[in-house]
C-alpha cells in the first residue's frame, strides 16, 4: 500500500541532491560527535573545567531564582502602592462628582455638557490639590451614564449613552461590574499611537438624581513599567556580573587546590617514568604540604626498595657471569687433558677408551650449558646489542635448518619447508638463526620421526615462522612452561639429545629482543608448534602475525575422532627488551646450536 | 729448530697442561705465572710465540701485552675467558696478533700457535712496492725514504699480502684465511684492528691512508706504488 510512497522515496534518494543532503548530514553528525568527544574528554580531564562549570550552572540557577523572586516582590509591592492610591483618588474623585452631579439627570438634555463640566472641573481639582488629599500621579477620567436599558449590550449604543472621556478604553466586563453598583478594577493594556501601556482602572458608580453613572479613573502606569524594567535590567547586569565573578572565584579556588594536585601528578609521571630522583617540593604546614610529605616519603622508600633490588639483580647477574667464566679456566684444563687422552685412545683398554669419549662429549655439553648460561646472564643484564640488517628471511631459515639437517638425518626425521623467497624484513641474523636452530632441533627431537613442517609467510607488518612437529605434543599448559629455564617435560627427563635446559628461554629472550614474539602451542598425539613473529622494521609494534599459531589440521589428525573444542594451550610472550655480542669459536658454535635445544 | 713458546699464566695447572700438549706437538715451552716476570723472561728467553692469559696477578695482562709490544715484535696470542667486544678489543689494541677463547680445544690452539711462526721458513729475494714504501721480504724490512719502518711479524705479513696481488680487493674474510691462518669464518676485528696499527705506522696520515687503502662494504686493498 505504501508502493507508490517508496517509488518516491527512492527516486527521491536517486537525486544527487538528496544524496548531498544525506552527505552532509552526516558530515555535521560526524563533526557533533567529534566535537562531542571533545568535550566529554576535556570534562573528564580537567578537575578545573568541572569545578567551574559546576559552580557556574548551580549558581546561575540560584541568581535566576533570587531575581524572579525578587522581582516580583518589587512588582508587588510597586502595583500595591498604586491601588491603594488610585483607590484613594477614585473615591475623592467620586464624592467630588456626586456633588457635582447632584442635580443632573443623565438621560436629560445637555446632559454631555454636564458630565464634561464635571470631568474638568474634577480634573482640575486634582491638579490643583494640595498635599493631603490622596494622590496617584496621572491619570484621565472616564464618565459615562452607560446604556439606557440596563442589560443590553454596551457596545451596540452609542447614541443612548452620553460619556465624557474615551469611554471605549475601558473593558466590557469591567462595566458590567460597575453597572451592577460595585466597586472594581482592572489591569489593562491599552494601545495608544500603537504604544501599548498598561493601565489600571478603577470603575465606582457615581450616584445622580436619575440612575447612577459610571465613572472611571485610568491610571497609566507605563512610569511604573519603566522602574520595573530598570530594576529588572538591574537585577540581570548584575546576576551576570554575580556569577562571572562567581566563576572567577571558582576558578581561582581551584586553581589552588587544582595546581598542586596537577604539579603532584607531573611529578608522580616522571617518578614512574625512572627519575627516581624526582619529589615534591613541601611548602608551609597544609594538606597539600602534608600530601607532597607522604608521597616524598613513599617516593624514598620505593627508591631504595629499586634500588636494593636491582643491587641484589646486579650482584646475581655478575655472580652468574663471574662463576661462567671463572669456571672456563679449570674447564679449558679438564678440556685439555681430556683431548690428550682421546688423542692417544687406540692405546687405551676398551673401558678407558669409552670413558674417554664419554669425558669428551659430555665436556662439549658442559661448554655449551656454560655458554648458554653466559648468554642468558648476558640478556639478563640487558648488555646483547641488536645488529640488525634488512635480509630475506629465505636465507635465514634455510641456514638455520641445513645446520640442524644432518641431526635431522639421523634420526630419519623429514624436513617439509614452505620458504618463500623475498620476506624481507629488518633482524638480526644470528639471533634469528639461533632462534629458529632451536626451535628446528627442538622438533626434530620430539617429532618422533614424523615430518617436521616449517613455514615462512610474511605480511604488510611482520614476517612469522611456524615449526610444527606431529609427535607427542604439549599437555595443557605445558605450552606456557616450556620457555621456563631449565624446564623439561616429564617423559623427556631423561633426554635424548641433551640439551642445556636454556635453549627456548634465550631463544624468547632474542625474540623480545627483535620486538617479537615466540609462542607455542601443542596438544597430546597432534603434535606442537611454535611460532616466531618479528615485526618487518625494528621498533615496529606487533599486533597480528602472518601465520596462524594453531594449525588447520584438526580433522587429518591420526584418524581420532575430531575433538569439539581441543583443550589447547597457548603461550604468548609479548615483547621485552634485553640486549648479546657474538660468542667466541664457530666449531663451539656448531655444537652447541645442535644441543641448546630444549627438552620439553 | 724447535719453535719456543713462553707461557704466561697464572693458573698451574693450566700452564702444566698447556705445556704438555705443546711439547707432544713438538714445540719447547717455558712458563712464568706472573706478569711482572713476563718482560723479563721475553728478553731472556727470546720466544717465537707468547701464550698470554689476560686476567693475571702482579700485572694486568692488557699491560703486559703493551710492555712487550712496546719493545718486541714477538707475535703474542691472548688467552681469554671474556668475550665481549671491548676486552677483546682492547687486547688487540694493547698488541696482541690474535687471541683464543676459553675454553679452547687443544688443536684450535696449536692451529693459532702455527700460523704465528709459520713464516719462518726460507723465502725466495723478492722486492715489493706498496704506495711509498718498499718491502724487502727475505729481510723483514719495510722502508720509506731509505728510513726503515719497524713492524710486528703479523703487520708485516698483513702488508705482504696486500702487497702481492696490489690490484686485488682482499675481503677481511680472506685477510683472516691467509694472514691469520683461519679456516673458516672468524672475528673480522682481527683484521680491523691490525689494519689501524698498521696504518699508524706505515701511514704518513693514518687519516688518509695512501698504503693501505679501504674498498667500503668489501674490505682493502694496496695503494698504488
Amino acid at each position: 500500500m505504501t508502493r507508490p510512497d517508496d517509488r518516491l522515496w527512492t527516486r527521491l534518494e536517486r537525486m544527487p541532491i538528496t544524496r548531498r543532503m544525506k552527505r552532509t548530514v552526516a558530515q555535521i553528525r560526524a563533526v557533533a560527535v567529534e566535537v562531542g568527544v571533545l568535550v566529554d574528554a576535556i570534562w573528564r580531564r580537567s578537575l578545573q573545567v568541572r569545578v567551574v562549570v559546576s559552580t557556574l550552572a548551580l549558581s546561575a540557577a540560584v541568581v535566576l531564582v533570587l531575581g524572579l523572586v525578587l522581582q516580583t516582590q518589587i512588582a508587588g509591592r510597586i502595583l500595591q502602592g498604586k491601588e491603594v492610591d488610585a483607590l484613594g483618588q477614585a473615591e475623592a474623585g467620586a464624592a467630588v462628582l456626586e456633588r457635582e452631579l447632584a442635580g443632573v439627570d443623565p438621560d436629560g438634555e445637555g446632559a454631555q455638557g454636564e458630565l464634561n463640566k464635571a470631568l474638568d472641573r474634577l480634573t482640575n481639582a486634582s491638579l490643583s490639590d494640595d498635599a493631603g488629599s490622596p494622590s496617584a500621579g496621572e491619570f484621565r477620567a472616564v464618565l459615562t451614564t452607560g446604556p439606557r436599558e440596563p442589560g443590553r449590550g454596551v457596545d451596540g449604543s452609542g447614541a443612548d449613552e452620553v460619556s465624557a472621556g474615551t469611554v471605549a478604553d475601558v473593558p466590557a466586563d469591567l462595566r458590567g461590574h460597575v453597572a451592577g453598583g460595585s466597586l472594581a478594577r482592572r489591569y489593562v493594556t491599552i494601545s495608544a499611537q500603537g504604544v501599548e501601556i498598561p493601565t489600571l482602572i478603577i470603575g465606582q458608580p457615581v450616584r445622580t438624581a436619575g440612575r447612577d453613572l459610571e465613572f472611571y479613573l485610568l491610571f497609566p502606569l507605563d512610569a511604573e513599567q519603566r522602574t520595573l524594567s530598570l530594576v529588572q535590567s538591574t537585577l540581570i547586569v548584575g546576576g551576570l556580573v554575580l556569577l562571572l565573578l562567581l566563576a572567577g572565584i571558582a576558578s581561582l579556588v581551584t586553581r589552588q587546590v587544582v595546581r598542586p594536585v596537577r604539579q603532584a601528578a607531573e611529578i608522580a609521571e616522571r617518578f614512574a617514568d625512572g627519575h627516581l630522583d624526582e619529589r615534591m617540593p613541601v611548602h608551609g604546614n597544609d594538606e597539600v604540604a602534608r600530601l607532597a610529605e607522604s608521597y616524598n616519603e613513599m617516593a624514598g622508600s620505593i627508591q631504595a626498595q629499586i634500588r636494593q633490588l636491582e643491587e641484589f639483580g646486579a650482584l646475581q647477574r655478575r655472580f652468574t657471569s663471574d662463576v661462567s667464566h671463572e669456571l672456563r679456566t679449570p674447564l679449558t684444563t679438564v678440556r685439555m687433558a681430556a683431548d690428550v687422552l682421546h688423542a692417544s685412545k687406540d692405546q687405551l683398554l676398551p673401558a678407558l677408551r669409552r670413558s674417554s669419549e664419554l669425558l669428551v662429549t659430555e665436556l662439549d655439553r658442559f661448554e655449551a650449558l656454560l655458554a648458554d648460561l653466559l648468554e642468558i646472564s648476558r640478556l639478563d643484564a640487558g648488555v646483547a646489542d641488536l645488529t640488525a640488517d634488512r635480509v630475506d628471511m629465505h636465507g635465514v631459515v634455510n641456514r638455520a635448518v641445513e645446520a640442524v639437517r644432518g641431526f635431522a638425518e639421523e634420526s630419519g626425521t623429514p624436513l617439509r619447508l614452505q620458504l618463500p623467497v623475498g620476506v624481507y624484513a629488518e633482524v638480526d641474523p644470528r639471533r634469528v638463526e639461533r632462534i629458529l636452530r632451536n626451535l628446528v632441533a627442538n622438533a626434530v627431537d620430539h617429532g618422533e620421526g614424523r615430518p617436521v613442517d616449517i613455514t615462512l609467510a610474511g605480511d604488510e607488518h611482520a614476517v612469522a615462522v611456524v615449526v610444527r612437529d606431529h609427535g607427542v605434543g604439549l599437555r595443557p599448559g605445558e605450552a606456557a612452561l616450556v620457555f621456563n629455564r631449565f624446564w623439561r617435560a616429564e617423559e623427556s627427563r631423561a633426554r635424548r639429545s641433551g640439551g642445556s635446559g636454556l635453549g627456548l628461554s634465550i631463544s624468547i629472550e632474542d625474540a623480545r629482543l627483535h620486538g617479537g614474539w615466540l609462542q607455542a602451542w601443542g596438544e597430546p598425539g597432534r603434535g606442537s608448534a611454535f611460532r616466531l613473529t618479528l615485526p618487518r622494521a625494528v621498533g615496529e609494534p606487533l599486533t597480528t602475525s602472518p601465520l596462524p599459531l594453531v594449525p588447520d589440521d584438526r580433522a587429518a589428525s591420526e584418524g581420532s575422532a575430531p575433538e569439539p573444542a581441543p583443550a589447547s594451550s597457548t603461550s604468548d610472550a609479548a615483547a621485552g627488551s634485553v640486549p648479546t655480542p657474538v660468542h667466541g669459536l664457530a666449531a663451539v658454535r656448531a655444537a652447541a646450536a645442535m644441543q641448546t635445544q630444549d627438552d620439553r | 729448530m724447535k719453535s719456543r713458546v713462553l707461557v704466561v699464566d697464572d693458573d698451574p695447572a693450566l700452564a702444566e697442561m698447556l705445556t704438555i700438549v705443546l711439547r707432544g706437538e713438538g714445540f719447547d715451552t717455558a712458563v712464568v705465572g706472573d706478569g711482572t716476570r713476563a718482560l723479563p723472561a721475553v728478553r731472556d728467553l727470546r720466544p717465537d710465540v707468547v701464550l698470554l692469559d689476560l686476567m693475571l696477578p702482579g700485572m694486568n695482562g692488557i699491560d703486559v701485552c703493551r710492555a712487550i709490544r712496546s719493545e718486541s715484535g714477538v707475535p703474542i696470542v691472548m688467552l681469554t675467558a671474556k668475550t665481549d667486544t671491548v676486552d677483546i678489543v682492547l687486547g688487540l689494541e694493547s698488541g696482541a696478533d690474535d687471541y683464543v677463547v676459553k675454553p679452547f680445544k687443544p688443536k684450535e690452539l696449536i692451529a693459532r700457535i702455527r700460523a704465528r711462526v709459520r713464516r719462518t721458513d726460507a723465502e725466495p729475494a723478492e722486492q715489493l712496492s706498496i704506495g711509498d714504501v718498499t718491502i724487502d721480504v727475505p729481510a723483514h724490512q719495510v722502508v720509506r725514504d731509505g728510513e726503515p719502518i719497524a713492524l710486528t711479524p703479523l703487520e708485516f705479513d698483513l702488508l705482504v699480502a696486500l702487497a702481492r696481488k696490489p690490484r686485488q680487493v682482499f675481503t677481511r674474510e680472506v685477510l683472516l684465511e691467509q694472514v691469520w691462518g683461519y679456516r673458516h669464518a672468524a672475528d673480522t676485528r682481527l683484521v680491523n684492528v691490525h689494519v689501524q696499527r698498521l696504518r699508524s705506522k706505515v701511514e704518513r696520515d693514518p687519516e688518509h691512508p695512501e698504503v693501505v687503502l679501504t674498498v667500503r662494504g668489501v674490505g682493502y686493498k694496496a695503494g698504488p706504488p
